[in-house]
């Protein structure tokens, strides 16, 4: 195994082991601050909810873009030809 | 392990490759369109409960359009509520045995996004006429032209990565566990597979609405009276 194969797979797991911390710790706050909304406010629970749900969706997408490096860095990796 | 990136043709018909995805997406549509055909043939004032369960899957397409987007639903329902139901029965492909989601190649991601990214212009120019739809590029001042262009491929690309991110991420690790370990152990990871699927065309569906209300009720909005 050459030095280049072994940079590209130890940098696709650092890319998906931090890329999740920081949508992990927004993930957490975002439905910290819906739960207290909701309980709050119960009747306006729906509307909460489906911002909840886009707002997730928009911060998941963070942690999928770290998935998607670390799935060209090991598959489709232009150096390893 | 096959990559998840790459696609393989199963057959050729003339010079073109067709690939599993291809022919899943066929099988939907004929699902959909021969269903729908069938279904709504005889259509009365006392529903069936297959017509019921079909109404009652419309009128909660249009509240969460109009819940979302703050207009009638009509000229959108089509669209939007094709968007969800294409993108439903395709995450949910897995439960055939055999079948992937074709929502886990990133071609069909692409498609769909790209659907998307011509359909707010359609429905921008629609609203506001071509001028009134290029003046929401120019929301909230001119200075914003470069930073509103930027997002609006940028929105459309991030639409494709998270679905097919999503998806193919649920898949991947599926067949990772199942070549793990045996036979009931990836069960409770395809149960989340399934939930990730309904949330990930929800969530697709309503974003759609997000970026055509945006365009739209910026082409309407009256511009600020000068000082």
């Amino acid at each position: 195994m050459n030095w280049l194969a072994f940079i590209s797979i130890f940098s696709a797991a650092m890319a998906v082991s931090f890329g999740a911390i920081g949508p992990a710790l927004g993930e957490g706050r975002a439905v910290a601050a819906a739960m207290d909304a909701i309980a709050r406010q119960p009747e306006s629970a729906s509307t909460i909810s489906r911002t909840l749900f886009v707002g997730l969706a928009m911060i998941e997408t963070m942690a999928i873009y770290c998935l998607v490096i670390a799935l060209l860095l090991l598959f489709a990796n232009p150096l390893l030809k | 392990m096959n990559s998840p990136l790459a696609s393989v043709p199963l057959f050729h018909i003339g010079s073109m490759p067709m690939t599993e995805p291809v022919i899943a997406t066929w099988g939907i549509i004929a699902l959909l369109g021969i269903g729908g055909c069938v279904v709504t043939r005889r259509l009365s004032l006392s529903p069936s409960p297959v017509q019921a369960a079909l109404e009652l899957l419309v009128e909660a397409i249009d509240s969460q359009i109009r819940d979302t987007m703050a207009v009638e639903p009509a000229p959108y329902r089509a669209f939007i509520g094709t968007l969800f139901v294409y993108v439903f029965i395709a995450n949910w492909c897995t439960l055939v045995p055999g079948v992937e989601p074709p929502t886990a190649h990133i071609e069909t991601d692409a498609a769909l996004a790209l659907l998307v990214f011509l359909a707010v212009i359609w429905f921008g120019i629609r609203a506001a006429g071509l001028r009134g739809y290029l003046a929401t590029f120019a929301v909230p001042s001119p200075i914003m032209i470069p930073i509103n262009m930027i997002e609006s491929l940028s929105r459309i690309f991030s639409l494709m990565v998270r679905l097919f991110g999503n998806v193919m991420s649920g898949v991947f690790m599926v067949s990772i566990v199942l070549s793990l370990a045996g036979l009931l152990v990836p069960l409770p990871l395809m149960a989340l597979d399934l939930l990730t699927g309904a949330i990930q065309a929800y969530i697709f569906a309503i974003l759609a609405a997000v970026f055509i209300a945006s365009v739209v009720s910026d082409g309407e909005a009256k511009p600020l009276p000068s000082k």
